[in-house]
């Protein structure tokens, strides 16, 4: 798997990097963390958040209902995945993340060498606010300061706001065509 | 019920192949097995074509026709659909991502838009 997909030539960014807090167009103060533990620091918050979350808005499938089965998707990513948590008032309402295309613990250690699948929702309640755009680009810049190179996602084809936004940042269309469209972006390096 | 079952090679077409057996033997299908070339499958379509022969021969299903088709899989696919007397065309219903999204491949899309049969999706 790894090493088939197509990448952009040129690289992206810099990205900003979180910690930071910014006021969103609805004027909310909203503070976007890595935590460095997500298990201990952030995974209740976030398990709230998806309760909450408004289950026409899922996309393949993810993320799933229901507290356990949450939880159980969550824990299962989540021992090497990186993430980034946006919060308002303290409740987490926005959660990006990158997973690893391999399951090898030694591969996960040389983070440059594989690719990351990339997933991001945002509250209903704090959609359309430029939430979406600061969580993105904190994650991106988050995993270029911590050596991740290649991103992809896929996306449903006919969801062009999101598609839209992924473009912005510099995800390029790769050649696989189906129901999803797979997207491909290059980070800078640290150097 | 008739139904054609297609395989491509992959992991999800092992467990396709699984599923589809244990339903033919509890409820008595009429069941023919198609193996499609896709060369970037883990199996070749002659490996995929033995694993259907020997996992049919173990549950004693001998007599139940199994046959490799050329060309591009989903037109292939659809085409012999379209040639038989099939109720139903049963294929793999898509691979998981290391995040856990649901994903279905160009084949998968183009035999739901061009089968004139119903079409099972098997998870």
């Amino acid at each position: 798997m790894v090493g088939t997909r197509q990448y952009p030539d040129e690289p992206s960014g810099p990205f900003p990097s979180p910690p930071t807090t910014v006021e969103d167009r609805e004027g909310r103060s909203i503070e976007v963390r890595a935590p460095d533990e997500f298990a201990t620091e952030a995974l209740d918050d976030v398990v709230d958040m998806y309760l909450e979350f408004d289950p026409s808005d899922r996309a393949q499938g993810i993320p799933p209902t229901g507290e356990d089965r949450i939880r159980n998707w969550l824990e299962t990513i989540g021992e090497d995945s990186i993430n980034v948590v946006a919060r308002h008032d303290g409740d987490a309402i926005g959660h990006a993340m990158l997973v690893p295309d391999s399951d090898d613990p030694a591969a996960i250690e040389r983070k440059s060498e594989i690719e990351w699948e990339l997933a991001i929702f945002v509250l209903q309640a704090y959609q359309r606010a430029g939430i979406g755009t600061l969580l993105l680009e904190n994650l991106l810049g988050h995993a270029s300061d911590i050596g991740i190179s290649r991103v992809w996602l896929t996306v449903e084809r006919w969801n062009n706001p999101a598609i839209a936004l992924y473009e912005r940042v510099g995800f390029e269309a790769t050649g696989t065509k189906s129901f999803e469209q797979e997207m491909a972006i290059l980070l800078e390096g640290e150097d | 019920m008739n139904v054609l079952l297609g395989l491509g090679g992959s992991d999800e077409s092992v467990k396709t192949l699984r599923q589809t057996i244990e339903r033919t033997q509890d409820v008595g299908d009429d069941l023919t097995v198609v193996i499609v070339d896709k060369p970037e499958s883990k199996r070749s379509q002659d490996e995929t074509y033995q694993m259907a022969v020997d996992r049919l021969k173990d549950v004693g299903l001998d007599e139940i026709t199994v046959k490799k088709l050329e060309g591009d899989p989903g037109s292939a696919l659809v085409n012999y659909a379209e040639q038989g007397e099939f109720d139903q065309l049963v294929i793999g219903g898509g691979t998981l991502s290391p995040m856990g999204k649901i994903q279905l491949g160009p084949i998968t899309e183009f035999v739901l838009l061009n089968a004139p049969t119903t079409v099972k999706l098997v998870r």
